[in-house]
């Protein structure tokens, strides 16, 4: 089956049964042995052939927990190598690691479990990890992996439990005191009280020190109990001999009785204490992310870290971010520290990897090293500097420095994006404001300019007409204020490129067209000229704004018919050339002055300064904007005969398709009925 | 009441500029106009409401309401002729205005030969008694029979494919009006169409090469910029 179908048929059951487990799905228990690397490797392999989901758990059994750190750094090492290889990783906790485990597979729908082969043969009545499994879930299948007896063993040296009060001799001497004071509290009700009721207050001492002293100390103080009291209350006293053979099954149930139940307290004592330490490194966890999730800038997210950070781990700590290139920089509100280097933050940035003190990349400095990495991109690098120097983490300590360092990821990306959106909001803002400016501005201008026009109109065509100078100063006054009107568009037009870049609307379009729709324009000034249009019939179409070529061209003309005598003859003419399409207007008139070929394109610039030729030198300055901004572009030279002419060339792309039209031989048919 | 026969043709002007309103009142009474002044849009649609005019004048930009709604509104229940006024950078306005149901549109700032042009030919196609549909178009030198379905210019028989054809009638049934790119596309190549304005380009060029004495001048296939197309008979 492949693995895309055997994912989806494992997901979601539309019936409603319970769902089947995925037999692809891998689950790999990681312990304290040497080969959960293995393990883990195996599982990560296998799902990458099936892509089948893979689990990696660890179980924290007291057993677990009062191993050595060395041990426990292994485990977690081999849980987060799970998580790097795309594993999901969870931590887990209580008595009995099969029923934990069997119970997870389940839940997470993982038909196979990896384990190692059993280590050894226990005694008869005892099975191993894997021969448990098999008997407990025979609806799982079961993967036992080759044991690797070459990896170096870690000694193991099981403390009881790993706080303080409870290493050493200490528990110990509390569970004989615990029996030696029941044993003198209760010689004075010898002969009163019946025996069996005297074992109950032994039973009490064991279940106390359990509770208190942890399981060793319960073991120690089950075995005194018997002791004690077969020595001081089974006749004959004081001598461990028996008489009645019944006290035989009395000193075996007392036996079994309070090492059971010193064993099951001391469970309960040990899981109490374990979610105790949880939950506090979950409620600081907790707090940060709440905080962290209502930080509006960096500064403040340092604060929260810094604060977390300290409370946590005792350390000062500094975050770097990085700055231009990549390069890593100390982040806004982030103290110096001196111990903190950039340099070896920007490696721990650029391999995504932790360095500095207590990791496996250059150990002999102060302060630790690790990269911020967030979902989308590494957002920097924590650095930090414990205020005492013989410092060390332990592997919960590491896991909770990993997963802080998760959530200020987060964070800082969260601020990253939020300024990104809030740059674009403020871009959109400013655009929209310059549009609606000029929107005004260009309405307040051609109010009065229409109505100027058209009041001079009416004048032009008064019934009946104006007699002599006044009709030829009406007519001025048009002329002018066409003119008015053309440098009004040509400053709004200028305007709008400069204040953002320019928006074109392209489509494709024949040149043709806008050639038509700029002679038209120009009608009027070109009248007393002699315009030739040479287009061959074959031009492609080309991808440009019709609106803003129109005015490329009208600029063009307009321009030849205004810097050349009456009579003069202007011609536009275009070609292919390579993947461009060149358009050239050249005229026969004075000609381009010699050295102003580039500067003409600028704005404000007039070939001959003191001219009667009205303008703002803005014209071609449009036409080289225009152009630029179609990928295309524009200069100047004289011809041969000395006319002045203006070339573009234009990127030529690839024109739609246009679909074949069924050619009938003549449209003349039979006429309509 | 010299040109035109009485009573006089009435003009409804809908537009907040007083001076705008002004020359364009001076110059249709010139033409022996008689025009009804409306400086907002709910005026105007009373004015209209009334008075029946022949034709309306429509600014797009009005006080009170958007012009294109009062277009909408208008359209429901008249037919009346409308010309728009609008300022040059609105394309997408003119092109919304025609869709909804406007017959032409002017840009400012426009010459009052313009406007009078437009108002006599919107006034000549509604004035056409209704069915009396000329069974044969000519300008230039084209005669297009549209019994026949015979195109000849200068007396030649000219070759029209199908679609070049179709965009030719459809050109001269609306002719002195702005067809939108959309409503040419949709009417010519189908619904399915719209956005293809390349292809009307290309059946444009090709239309005015069979049909215009200087097809990079056309004087009777106007190109309406970033709008759609218009015949001129003359």
């Amino acid at each position: 089956m492949p693995p895309s179908e055997a994912n989806t048929l494992f997901q979601e059951d539309p019936r409603g049964r319970p769902p089947m487990p995925n037999p692809e799905a891998v689950l790999v228990c990681v312990g304290p042995g040497p080969d959960s690397e293995r393990l883990v490797r195996r599982a990560a392999r296998q799902s990458g052939r099936t892509g089948a989901p893979w689990h990696a758990i660890t179980i924290e059994t007291p057993s677990v927990s009062g191993m050595p750190e060395p041990v426990r750094s292994r485990i977690f090492a081999t849980l987060k190598l799970a998580r790097d290889l795309g594993g999901e990783t969870t931590h887990l906790t209580g008595l009995d690691p099969v029923a934990i485990a069997i119970s997870h597979a389940r839940k997470h729908r993982l038909g196979t479990l990896l384990v190692g082969r059993d280590r050894r043969r226990r005694l008869p009545w005892q099975h191993g990890f894997a021969e448990k499994l098999a008997r407990l879930a025979p609806d799982l299948e079961l993967l036992q992996v080759a044991r690797d007896d070459h990896t170096p063993k870690i000694t193991l040296t099981p403390l009881f439990s790993r706080t303080a009060r409870n290493t050493g001799w200490r528990p110990h001497l509390l569970a004989i005191l615990g029996v030696t004071l029941v044993t003198i509290g209760s010689t004075p009700l010898y002969g009163r009280f019946d025996p069996a009721n005297i074992v109950m207050l032994f039973l009490l001492a064991v279940v106390f020190t359990a509770l208190r002293y942890g399981r060793g100390a319960a073991v120690l103080s089950a075995f005194l109990s018997v002791a004690a009291f077969d020595f001081f209350f089974v006749p004959p006293r004081f001598a461990f001999e028996v008489h009645d053979a019944q006290y035989l099954v009395t000193f075996t149930v007392m036996l079994i009785v309070a090492l059971v139940v010193g064993q099951l307290t001391a469970g309960l004592r040990f899981q109490v204490s374990a979610a105790c330490e949880r939950e506090q490194r979950m409620h600081a966890l907790y707090e940060m992310s709440r905080d962290l999730s209502s930080a509006m800038n960096v500064p403040q997210i340092i604060t929260i870290c810094q604060r977390f950070i300290k409370r946590v781990f005792n350390s000062e700590m500094a975050v770097f971010v990085p700055g231009p290139e990549e390069r890593l920089q100390l982040a806004d509100g982030s103290a110096p520290l001196r111990a903190a280097d950039r340099h070896m933050a920007q490696w721990s940035f650029d391999h995504g990897q932790n360095a500095g003190w207590g990791t496996d990349t250059l150990t002999s400095t102060l302060a630790m090293y690790v990269p911020l990495k967030a979902p989308t991109r590494q957002c920097g690098v924590l650095a930090l500097v414990p205020d005492e120097p013989d410092w060390e983490l332990a592997a919960e300590q590491q896991q909770l420095l990993n997963t802080s360092a998760t959530l200020i990821a987060i964070a800082l990306e969260r601020i990253h994006y939020m300024l990104l959106a809030q740059d674009a909001q403020v871009r959109m803002a400013s655009e929209q404001l310059r549009n609606t400016l000029l929107s005004a501005i260009s309405h307040d201008l051609r109010t009065p300019l229409t109505v100027i026009a058209g009041l001079t109109d009416g004048m032009r065509l008064a019934n009946p007409p104006l007699s002599e100078p006044h009709a030829s100063l009406a007519e001025a006054m048009g002329a002018e204020v066409a003119r008015t009107i053309t440098m009004v568009n040509n400053l709004l037009d200028m305007a709008r490129m400069q204040m953002g870049n320019v928006i074109l609307k392209r489509e494709w379009q024949t040149l043709e067209e806008v050639i038509g729709l700029s002679m038209g324009h120009c009608a009027s000034l070109l009248v007393h000229h002699q315009v030739a249009i040479d287009l061959p019939a074959d031009l492609p179409l080309v991808e440009l704004d019709t609106r803003s070529m129109e005015r490329v061209f009208s600029n063009l003309l307009e321009n030849a018919a205004k810097h050349t005598p009456r009579g003069s003859r202007i011609t536009l003419s275009a070609h292919l050339e390579g993947a461009f399409i060149k358009v050239s207007v050249t005229d026969d008139g004075p000609g381009v002055p010699p050295g102003m070929e580039q500067k003409l394109f600028e704005k404000f610039t007039r070939g001959h300064m003191e001219s009667t030729v009205s303008g703002f030198g803005l014209g071609l300055a449009i036409v080289r904007t225009i152009i630029e901004a179609h990928g295309g572009s524009v200069w100047a030279e004289n011809g041969p005969d000395g006319g002045a002419g203006f070339n573009l060339l234009l990127p030529l792309g690839e024109p739609p398709e246009l679909p074949e039209e069924p050619d009938p031989p003549h449209v003349t048919l039979e006429p309509f009925p | 009441m010299t040109e035109h026969s009485s009573p006089s043709l009435l003009v409804v002007l809908i537009e907040d500029e007083p001076q705008i309103r002004r020359f364009v009142r001076a110059a249709l009474e010139a033409e022996k106009f008689q025009v009804n002044e409306a400086e907002n849009g709910n005026r105007g649609l009373i004015e209209i409401g009334t008075r029946r005019p022949d034709l309306v004048i429509l600014d797009l930009g009005l006080p009170d309401m958007d012009g294109i709604e009062l277009l909408r509104d208008l359209r429901a229940w008249s037919n009346v002729p409308v010309l728009i006024l609008s300022a040059r950078d609105h394309e997408a306005d003119k092109v919304q205005a025609l869709d909804v149901g406007a017959d032409d549109y002017l840009s400012k700032p426009f010459g009052v030969p313009e406007l009078l042009a437009r108002v006599r030919a919107l006034l000549r196609r509604s004035l056409r008694p209704h069915g009396d549909d000329a069974q044969v178009a000519r300008f230039g030198g084209v005669e297009v029979n549209l019994v026949q379905r015979l195109v000849t210019r200068n007396g030649e028989p000219l070759h029209l494919t199908v679609l070049e054809y179709r965009l030719l009638t459809q050109l001269i049934a609306n002719a002195g009006r702005v067809l939108t790119h959309r409503s040419l596309l949709r009417d010519v190549w189908g619904p399915n169409h719209t956005e293809n304005t390349h292809y009307l380009r290309v059946y444009m060029s090709n239309l005015r090469r069979k049909l215009e004495d200087d097809p990079n001048v056309p004087q009777h296939i106007l190109t309406e910029s970033g709008v759609g197309y218009r015949l001129i008979l003359s």
